[in-house]
This record gives C-alpha cells, sequence and structure tokens, in this order.
C-alpha cells in the first residue's frame, strides 16, 4: 500500500488527466460539466498524492519515458511547487463549483474544455524542470486563457483577448530567445544543471533581460500591465477569477525560479533587486489609486490586482540582509492574493448577475439582500488590506517586518500607503454596498452554489492567517530558497 | 566572423524589426505578422547557434525546439487570427480599441 503510494507517479498524471479530461469535455459536450468537475476534484486527490509522496521521498523527480535531464523532459517538485499546485487545484474546486451555475448552453460548452486545458498548463508549468519547458507551458497556459476571456464574446472582450494574446506571445518570443542564448552558453535547458553552470557573463545579462522583460510583462508589473486590466474585467467572471487568481501567479512563480536558481546568485547585488523593488512599490501605488478612481467593480478589482503583484516584487531587495523570512512573505502573499481575489471577483459576479451591473455607485442594498456575497467580498478584503488574522497579513507583516529590519523606510511607507489605499477601494464598494441606490434596479436571483463558492474561498484566505507554521514548513521542503540566502 | 554567428546576428535583427513593427502598426494583421518575423528570427538564432564552438558537433536539440516551437507559432497564429477576424465582424475594424483610460 505505502509502496503504491510513493512510487506512482503523481506529477505525469497531474498533467494528463486535465488534458484527456479536456478532449472528453470537447468530444462529448452534454457530460462536459459532470466531467469537468470529476476531474477538478480528481486533480486536487493527486495533489494530495504528490504531496504524500513528497512527505515520504523528499523532492518529486521523474524522467518522463525514462529518457532524463539532458535529452528528455523531467518533471520536478518541492515544496514551492507543490504549495502551488495545491492552490491551483483549491482555487480551481471553487471556480468550477462556481461555474457549474455561472455558465449556460453554449458558453460552458467552450469553457469546460479551455479551463481543463488551463489546468493542465498550469500543473505542467509548476512540474517543470528545463525552461524549455516552461515556454511551452506557458504558450498552452496563454492560448487558452486568451480563449477564455473572448468567450465572453463581446466587443470589450475581443478586443482585451486580442490584446492579451499580442502582450502574451512578445512575453514568450523574448522568454524563448532568452533561452536560445542560456542554451548556446550553457549547452543545457535543464535549471538545476545551469544553476551548476552557469558564470557571470554576457551571455547571462542578456537572458536575464530578455527573461526578465518577457516575464514581467506577463505578470504584469507596472509598467507592463497595461493589458491586465481590460482583459480581466470584461472576462467571464469566472474567467477573470481564474487570471487574477492563478495565471499571473504563474510567470511570477517561473520569475521567482530562475532568480532564485539562476540568476540571483551570479547578478545579485547589481541593482537589478533594486530596480524590481522600485517597480513594485510604483505598481502598488499606481494600481491602488487607479483602483480607487474606477467606477466598475470589475475594473477595481483588476487593478487591485495590479497593486497587489508589486508586493510581490517587494521582496527582491530585501532579500539580500534579511534572506529567507522575504521570500516566505511571498509564498505567504501569493497564497492568499490566488484565494482572496479569486473570492472577491466571484463576489463582484454574483453582484453583476444580481443587478444586471457592476457600477459601484449603484449597489443597492447588497448587504440585506445577498449578505453571502458581500460577506465574501468584506473576508476577501480583509486579506487584501492586510488586516489581521489573515492571510494577506501575515505576508505583509513578514515583508514589512523584513524591511524594518534593513531599515528601509521607503518600502515601509509605500506598503503602509499601499494598504491605506486599499482600505480606501474596499471600504468604498462596502460604503456603497450598504447604502440605498438612486436609481433602483430590477434584480434577479443568485444561484446559492455561486454565493458559497465565494464565501467558502474568503474564508479560507482568512483561515491562511492560521496556519503559518504548517505552510511555512511545507514550502521549504527540497530548499528552494536555499540559494537565494548564501548569497552576499 | 563565423557562418553561424552570421545568421544569428541576422535572427536577432529580425527579432528587432519584429519588434518594431509590432509596436508601430495599428491593423492587427500586420502585428500578427510581426509577430511572426520576430518568432522566425528566434527560431534562426536557436538553429545558428546549435553550431557550438569549434569542431564540435552539431547539437540536434535546439532543432528539436525549432520544431516544438514552430508548433506553438502555427496555433497562436491560428488564434491571432481568429480573433482578429471575430473582432472585424464585431467592431468593423481590425484594429485594437483605443487605449482610453477608464
Amino acid at each position: 500500500m505505502g509502496a503504491v503510494f510513493t512510487e506512482f507517479p503523481w506529477g505525469v498524471i497531474l498533467i494528463l488527466l486535465p488534458v484527456t479530461g479536456g478532449m472528453l469535455c470537447f468530444l462529448w459536450p452534454q457530460i462536459a460539466k459532470i466531467t469537468g468537475l470529476f476531474i477538478v476534484f480528481a486533480v486536487a486527490l493527486l495533489v494530495v498524492g504528490l504531496a504524500w509522496q513528497i512527505f515520504d521521498n523528499g523532492v518529486y523527480r521523474h524522467a518522463v519515458g525514462g529518457w532524463g535531464a539532458p535529452l528528455g523532459v523531467d518533471l520536478y517538485a518541492d515544496g514551492l511547487s507543490l504549495l502551488m499546485l495545491a492552490i491551483t487545484a483549491l482555487v480551481g474546486i471553487g471556480i468550477s463549483v462556481y461555474s457549474a451555475t455561472y455558465f449556460k448552453h453554449e458558453q460552458a460548452v467552450l469553457f469546460w474544455p479551455l479551463w481543463l486545458f488551463l489546468l493542465a498548463a498550469l500543473n505542467a508549468l509548476f512540474l517543470s524542470a528545463d525552461i524549455f519547458n516552461i515556454y511551452v507551458t506557458f504558450e498552452l497556459m496563454g492560448l487558452a486563457a486568451v480563449a477564455l476571456v473572448a468567450l465572453a464574446g463581446s466587443r470589450e472582450a475581443l478586443g482585451a483577448a486580442m490584446r492579451y494574446l499580442l502582450a502574451a506571445l512578445l512575453g514568450s518570443l523574448a522568454y524563448l530567445l532568452g533561452v536560445a542564448l542560456l542554451y548556446h552558453g550553457f549547452g543545457t535547458v535543464d535549471i538545476a544543471l545551469l544553476a551548476e553552470r552557469a558564470e557571470p557573463s554576457p551571455i547571462i545579462w542578456a537572458a536575464l533581460g530578455l527573461m526578465g522583460a518577457g516575464l514581467l510583462l506577463k505578470t504584469a508589473l507596472f509598467p507592463l500591465h497595461f493589458w491586465l486590466p481590460p482583459a480581466h474585467a470584461s472576462a467571464p467572471t469566472p474567467v477573470s477569477a481564474l487570471l487574477s487568481a492563478l495565471v499571473v501567479k504563474a510567470s511570477f512563480y517561473i520569475l521567482l525560479r530562475l532568480w532564485l536558481e539562476i540568476f540571483g546568485p551570479l547578478v545579485g547585488g547589481a541593482g537589478v533587486e533594486q530596480l524590481l523593488g522600485l517597480l513594485g512599490a510604483a505598481a502598488i501605488l499606481w494600481g491602488s489609486v487607479q483602483a480607487l478612481r474606477q467606477t466598475r467593480l470589475k475594473l477595481l478589482i483588476a487593478y487591485s490586482t495590479v497593486a497587489q503583484v508589486g508586493y510581490l516584487f517587494l521582496a527582491f531587495p530585501l532579500v539580500a540582509a534579511t534572506g529567507v523570512s522575504a521570500w516566505s512573505a511571498v509564498t505567504y502573499l501569493v497564497l492568499s492574493h490566488a484565494l482572496a481575489k479569486a473570492a472577491m471577483f466571484m463576489a463582484a459576479g454574483n453582484l453583476l448577475c444580481f443587478g444586471g451591473h457592476d457600477r459601484i455607485a449603484d449597489l443597492d442594498r447588497v448587504v440585506q439582500r445577498l449578505p453571502l456575497t458581500a460577506g465574501a467580498f468584506a473576508l476577501a478584503g480583509v486579506s487584501i488590506m492586510g488586516l489581521p488574522p489573515s492571510g494577506g497579513f501575515i505576508g505583509k507583516w513578514l515583508l514589512l517586518e523584513a524591511a524594518l529590519m534593513q531599515g528601509r523606510w521607503d518600502l515601509v511607507v509605500v506598503m503602509i500607503l499601499g494598504g491605506l489605499l486599499a482600505a480606501g477601494y474596499i471600504f468604498k464598494v462596502l460604503g456603497y454596498a450598504f447604502t440605498q441606490a438612486d436609481v433602483s434596479h430590477e434584480s434577479k436571483a443568485v444561484p446559492a452554489s455561486m454565493e458559497w463558492a465565494a464565501l467558502l474561498l474568503a474564508v479560507a484566505a482568512i483561515l491562511l492567517g492560521f496556519l503559518a507554521v504548517p505552510v511555512l514548513s511545507l514550502v521549504s521542503i527540497g530548499d528552494p530558497f536555499g540559494i537565494g540566502e548564501v548569497r552576499p | 566572423m563565423s557562418t553561424p554567428f552570421l545568421y544569428a546576428l541576422v535572427g536577432t535583427g529580425l527579432f528587432a524589426l519584429g519588434l518594431f513593427a509590432l509596436i508601430i502598426h495599428a491593423h492587427l494583421l500586420r502585428k500578427i505578422l510581426a509577430l511572426n518575423v520576430m518568432g522566425s528570427g528566434v527560431f534562426m538564432v536557436l538553429v545558428a547557434l546549435a553550431k557550438r564552438t569549434g569542431d564540435a558537433p552539431l547539437d540536434a536539440v535546439p532543432h528539436a525546439m525549432v520544431i516544438t516551437g514552430i508548433v506553438v507559432a502555427v496555433s497562436a497564429t491560428a488564434l491571432a487570427l481568429t480573433l482578429m477576424l471575430k473582432l472585424n465582424a464585431k467592431s468593423g475594424h481590425a484594429e485594437l480599441p483605443d487605449d482610453r483610460r477608464e
């Protein structure tokens, strides 16, 4: 029994199952919903299996087809990959339950295959051990995500999808050129081998420039965020939640991986971290101010994503002196933002479905009329603002502590301002949610499963605040941040 | 200057040319073509740099990568063209909507 669990190739099935499921959904649209839900729950169980295996055997490494690193494709999972897989599965379940009632008729037929392909691409990306494989999974993810944005079918959605596609392809090509240079320079695409062989050289700088620019474009770090707000605001609600919660994090995860393993040790201390931190700080202020100025709820949440992405980059300049705690903060922010932002978009989707619009000023006493949705929005807001006891609080507290320890008062001020602005835009929405609107609108009933899905994800974002010790010990399996720590 | 290096240089040139065209042209078909030119540039760099230093035998791995890259590029172009047609049908012109700061 135990041997079966510890030898089973969980990682391979994690990728194959959603791909197969996606094709099944495409071929037999009448069973798409059932198949989709089944696959998403099965993926969650597989992640549990993989976690078991990693607890038992340590880091997971699987050579697909028995070919091995230099020639074949390797799958690799340590604590960080495992956490990303787990959050993908968790948010995925929430989004699938929500989508099961959200999408009707033709849209549902198209949604399930695309979502399962996206899930497969995300899982493959988190399990990738080589930089070329990452390029391929990026493209799979990007194409599925663009098609999902276009699913809304409106002119705005198509325009936003097109802009998103162009940005994603540009980012991928810049990344691929970086891969070509690294391969030429060091003769391998395997991340671990690259980490051993790479040495400071012009190739490293050129590759860092190209891959960094491509990944920052995909992560939507200010000022490369221009494609994000229209795409996230005009997509169907579950898709907005997917994009903000998971897809943006995937490219950040790769950036973090490459920085920790390859680039950080080589170019650390040369100002790259400071630049990333500066852009992150600008993203926090710009994104928050823009969010505060929006009149449409979904655009407000999309700009809030721009701001929250900025927090992730603040860790780069802080790591040098404080070591691992800044990376723990980043892990925590990624997890809690994924849960909270998915919940927030779903709550916005419920309001949109309820009133037929998402104009913030016209929210009509939704607290009384949709208490679960308003509760979900408020709880998710607590995590986004970084108030205790939420997951967002732990992440921001660790980051603030790192900044204080290092005496980076500029970053401390930015973080506090960002928190205040976040409180501003969340209370702006909640304020209108309590009061009566000038013009009343007809309202439609919102299915209970959509309300509960939003609320449960928001509650999970809060509960994450109580799980700091197990989560942080989980992420240290395989020591993903080890190299970052010994850097001078 | 060795031949592979020249090819790689031309590939980089194509990448830069494509990037320039992607930015300045408004029509989506031109943008999509520009991305394809950029892609060809990257593939050329990959193939050219397969000839590693000195007399070492040719490395086949970059060629396999280029094949994969071409498959990806074809699918991406197909999706982009479909989107462009849909957008054209909805809005009457194949250009991105203006960046109105909403």
